[in-house]
């Protein structure tokens, strides 16, 4: 069992399309502008039009995916301009975990120009687990205005919520243990900095004999 | 980062990384609730063995903005003038609860001596220890540099250094604290410091620091610098004659109003006036330099605020077991 599960893992990183890309690829970059096209139509049917929308993405890979869903809006809607409806939350001040972490540097909050007072707060970010992120956000939000309504929109839903938060939009649900990890990539924040990165992409990385274990399950 | 006791430790990473932190910190400031969760929970000693107006409150104010709870400690009206030791009073605030101590002593050293020995467990945060060191006054004016820097030549200020930059530091810098902390902070971010001052109140080797030396005002306002740094003639520390009287000083090492005006060529048109302040109106500054747009002192003292919270963030936030 153990060998065959070593066996496994060594024959499918060693799979030549998934050279550069370690774990299991679960969205492309194809898949990953497909679920955001999709997100920013539910966006406008769930406000009825552009009214009010503004969009927060949380660092570090939530803001290029809400400059990326901001431009998909401004596509479908020729009445909103991308630029002026987006913005970036940072919540790292807000963390319920800040004492028990390594010190971490907070990131720039930028709002837009016409603020969030009565606006209608998208907020977006890559993956949604545990949901203390986003009570961090929601935490953030206060601080800074009263939105209306606060929404959430989420490129991957892996589960293991500890708090009782759930997504608006979501563009991925996908079931994983805990053991696993689930990795973004994104050209925007990952593409300078890793030398080995080739294209956006979502994978699921398993400890070692963990993914086989979970898949049999 | 444990503690933070003199600039001369930290690394040009060590120091962007305090002041990019400070900028996000000064955003705070500028909005509505001026008041981040972060240090909830926890409680910041503000120590002063010796008086201060603008860092203790500095400090207090900072502290209040991260949710910290502050106790202040005056040396005046406490046990110390019953005779109880720094080692005793240490203790007693940490027994209370605190996780941090920002010190002020009027002996160089006690901060350190806090920090190294088993005394207590909190970070230590050096406020000024006698002639030795001020590292978050350093750091507030490198801060308050930075953004100038940055407001003139039109780029972010956020992970900018300050290479290419020249300040020259006038005054007391035998007594000054300030002024050692600077000349650590400002040349480790690449900028180029010149210190002037009268003969009698330069320190005994200070031809070793990484700095230029004059003892002409003139001559080194020649070069056009970036920011001029003014320091007070710390008169409570001096148990000689240092010079021969005040208005001589004044003449030669102040900045009145007739050298002031040299200011209004082409040249010195984005020099900018540093003072860590408490000042002395007539003997190192006139009213008309301290009052001008070009002063940067109040600017100084509502940065030291933002400086303060990315210290007192980056201390404290991690609890010990996950640094």
């Amino acid at each position: 069992m153990a060998t065959a599960a070593a066996d496994n893992g060594a024959s499918r990183t060693a799979a030549p399309a998934q050279n550069a890309l370690s774990g299991r690829v679960v969205l492309s970059a194809a898949d990953i502008d497909r679920a955001l096209t999709r997100i920013a139509h539910e966006i406008l049917e769930a406000n009825k039009g552009p009214q009010d929308l503004v969009l927060l993405g949380i660092p570090r890979r939530g803001f290029p995916l809400a400059v990326r869903l901001a431009r998909k809006l401004a596509a479908a809607d020729p009445s909103i301009a991308a630029e002026q409806i987006v913005g970036q939350l940072d919540i790292t001040m807000f963390r319920d975990d800040l004492s028990r972490q390594p010190t971490r540097p907070p990131s720039p909050t930028r709002l837009p120009a016409q603020g969030i007072d009565d606006k209608v707060v998208v907020l977006v970010d890559d993956v949604l687990y545990s949901g203390r992120t986003i009570r961090a956000a929601l935490d953030a939000l206060v601080d800074l205005g009263r939105p209306r309504i606060v929404r959430l929109a989420v490129l991957v839903d892996r589960g293991h919520r500890e708090l009782p938060i759930r997504a608006d939009h979501v563009g991925k649900n996908l079931p994983t243990s805990a053991a696993e990890k689930v990795r973004v990539r994104l050209a925007e924040t990952d593409g300078p900095a890793d030398a080995s990165f080739l294209e956006d992409h979502v994978a699921i990385e398993s400890p070692a004999g963990a993914e086989t274990e979970e898949r049999t399950r | 980062m444990k503690h933070l006791l003199s600039t001369r430790d930290l690394t040009p990473g060590d120091a962007i990384g305090i002041l990019d932190t400070a900028e996000e910190m000064a955003a705070v400031n500028d909005r509505e609730v001026r008041k981040l969760p972060a240090l909830r929970g926890r409680t910041v000693v503000n120590l002063f063995f010796e008086d201060s107006t603008r860092t203790r409150i500095s400090f207090e104010a900072a502290a209040k903005r991260l949710s910290a709870d502050v106790i202040n400690f005056a040396a005046k009206g406490s046990s110390v003038s019953k005779g109880e030791s720094l080692k005793d009073t240490a203790q007693t605030l940490e027994a209370i609860g605190a996780d941090a101590v920002v010190i002020r002593h009027s002996a160089a050293g006690a901060p350190h001596r806090l920090a190294v020995t088993d005394w207590i467990q909190a970070a230590v945060v050096n406020a000024g220890d006698g002639t030795h060191e001020h590292p978050t006054q350093a750091l507030l004016d490198a801060f308050t540099l930075r953004r100038h820097l940055a407001r003139v030549a039109g780029t972010p200020s956020a992970g900018a250094d300050l290479a290419g930059a020249h300040v020259v530091i006038v005054g007391d810098i035998l007594h000054s604290r300030v002024a050692r902390s600077n000349v650590w902070l400002l040349t480790t971010l690449g900028a180029r410091v010149t210190l002037v001052a009268p003969p009698t109140l330069l320190p005994i080797g200070v031809e070793h620091w990484p700095c230029a030396v004059s003892y002409d005002l003139d001559a080194a306002l020649d070069q056009a610098p970036d920011a001029v740094m003014m320091l007070r003639v710390q008169a409570e520390r001096m148990n000689a004659s240092y010079f021969p009287s005040t208005a001589e000083y004044s003449r030669l090492w102040g900045l009145g109003d007739e050298r002031f005006d040299r200011f209004d060529t082409p040249a010195f048109k984005d020099t900018v006036i540093l003072h860590p302040g408490p000042m002395v109106r007539g003997l190192e500054i006139s009213s008309t330099a301290a009052d001008s747009d070009r002063s940067q002192v109040l600017r100084q003292v509502a940065n030291g605020v933002s400086v303060r919270m990315a210290v007192l963030y980056l201390l404290m936030s991690a609890k010990e077991s996950a640094r």
